[in-house]
């Protein structure tokens, strides 16, 4: 694990509301809205204006909540990393 | 230009200019009643044009044009001048409108409150409200809804319902002819005919109402009803708003309170007798 860095904008950036286990997010900075599951919006809200590679959102993910099937996260928070970076909503720290 | 209609249908005034008289002329008699922009300022403009200088003669064909313009848009017969009209009304909204989230959906109202319904074309949302504007609910618009993003309200838009095919007939037995339009045969849609929404839906075009219900109507399956979850609305909306990319924030805010706030559901049916029977009962299930 380790890689790059990321971090995403602050939450004020970027209101969103829960509906049907889903969170319905729009992004001030680019003006788009985006429907995302869980983890993502927990990932997000740990490195808001806090850079941070994927081993460290997972330790921060763990700290906070309860985390069902440890090593698991590993490779989610990896690939949603991935996707996040492409959809714009977390960049390179 | 040389022939000129000025429309205020809602909150929303028109200026549709014309280089023959004909669409204008169809569309005054459509619009009987209508009042004129506030103020004499419209909002919007449209331009019926000849596609070029000699086309205004020979094989008449008419291009939309105004503030806004489709650049792709096929040119139409001028026995379809009140159609281009049509469209180039709904054009300028789609395109320019920015202080209402518009909202692909019919919408009547009773009490107040008001019923949205949105769909594909061709489920039937316009000839729903239509029915329902004969029987005791204020129609509203037959194809945008207009939300106030500050309020949350919906405001009318009752522009001339437009009847498409089948639906021509089931509007025509028992109302008064003098509310159609010409039957207009061959459009890019089939046969379609304009219907003026009753004096009610004119007198209070002004008058806001409270979204209270959300449908998504499906013409031509046996009747059913299903709950559309939250998520799922909030995605068909933005779907079916035309401008909701343009209003940004606002436009997020005024989806978010408007999902929150009504109930959804997704009715199939397989005539209109059952579908306003159907209305009927999801609306008396609000209250109870």
């Amino acid at each position: 694990m380790g890689g790059p860095r990321f971090v995403a904008d602050p939450a004020v950036e970027r209101p969103h509301m829960w509906i049907d286990g889903f969170a319905i997010l729009y992004h001030r900075p680019s003006g788009m809205t985006h429907i995302i599951a869980s983890p993502v919006p927990e990932m997000l809200a740990v490195i808001a204006d806090a850079p941070a590679d994927a081993t460290d959102i997972v330790a921060r993910l763990s700290a906070e909540h309860d985390v069902a099937g440890e090593g698991a996260l590993d490779a989610i928070v990896a690939a949603r990393l991935e996707e996040l970076e492409s959809a714009g909503l977390v960049y390179r720290a | 230009m040389k022939h000129e209609a000025r429309i205020r249908v809602g909150p929303i005034g028109f200026r549709v200019g014309s280089a023959w008289p004909g669409p204008v002329a169809a569309l005054n008699a459509l619009y009987d009643g209508y009042p004129t922009p506030r103020d004499d300022i419209p909002d919007f403009t449209v331009r019926l044009e000849p596609e070029r200088p000699w086309r205004r003669w020979v094989r008449p064909s008419i291009a939309i044009r105004g503030d806004y313009v489709l650049p792709e848009a096929s040119p139409l017969a001028l026995a379809h001048g009140l159609l281009a009209a049509e469209l180039g009304m709904n054009l300028q909204m789609a395109l320019g409108q920015r202080r209402y989230l518009l909202l692909h959906a019919s919408s009547v109202e009773r009490d107040g409150r008001a019923l949205l319904m949105t769909g594909e074309s061709g489920a039937g949302k316009s000839t729903l409200a239509a029915l329902l504007g004969e029987r005791g609910w204020r129609l509203m618009g037959d194809e945008f809804a207009l939300i106030d993003p500050a309020t949350g309200l919906v405001w009318a838009f009752p522009r001339a319902i437009s009847l498409k095919n089948q639906a021509i007939d089931v509007m025509a037995s028992g109302l008064p002819q003098a509310r159609f339009g010409p039957v207009l045969s061959g459009t890019p849609k089939g046969t379609i005919r304009h219907l003026r929404p009753d004096a009610r839906a004119i007198a209070e075009m002004d008058a806001p109402a409270r979204p209270a219900l959300l449908l998504f109507p499906r013409y031509g399956f046996a009747e059913a009803l299903r709950g559309v979850g939250a998520a799922e609305v909030f995605v068909r909306l933005t779907q079916a708003s035309t401008n909701y990319v343009a209003l940004g924030e606002s436009g997020f805010n005024a989806l978010r309170n408007l999902v929150e706030a009504i109930p959804a559901c997704a009715i199939d049916y397989p005539d209109t007798a059952s579908a306003v029977s159907l209305v009927e009962r999801l609306w008396a299930e609000l209250d109870g």
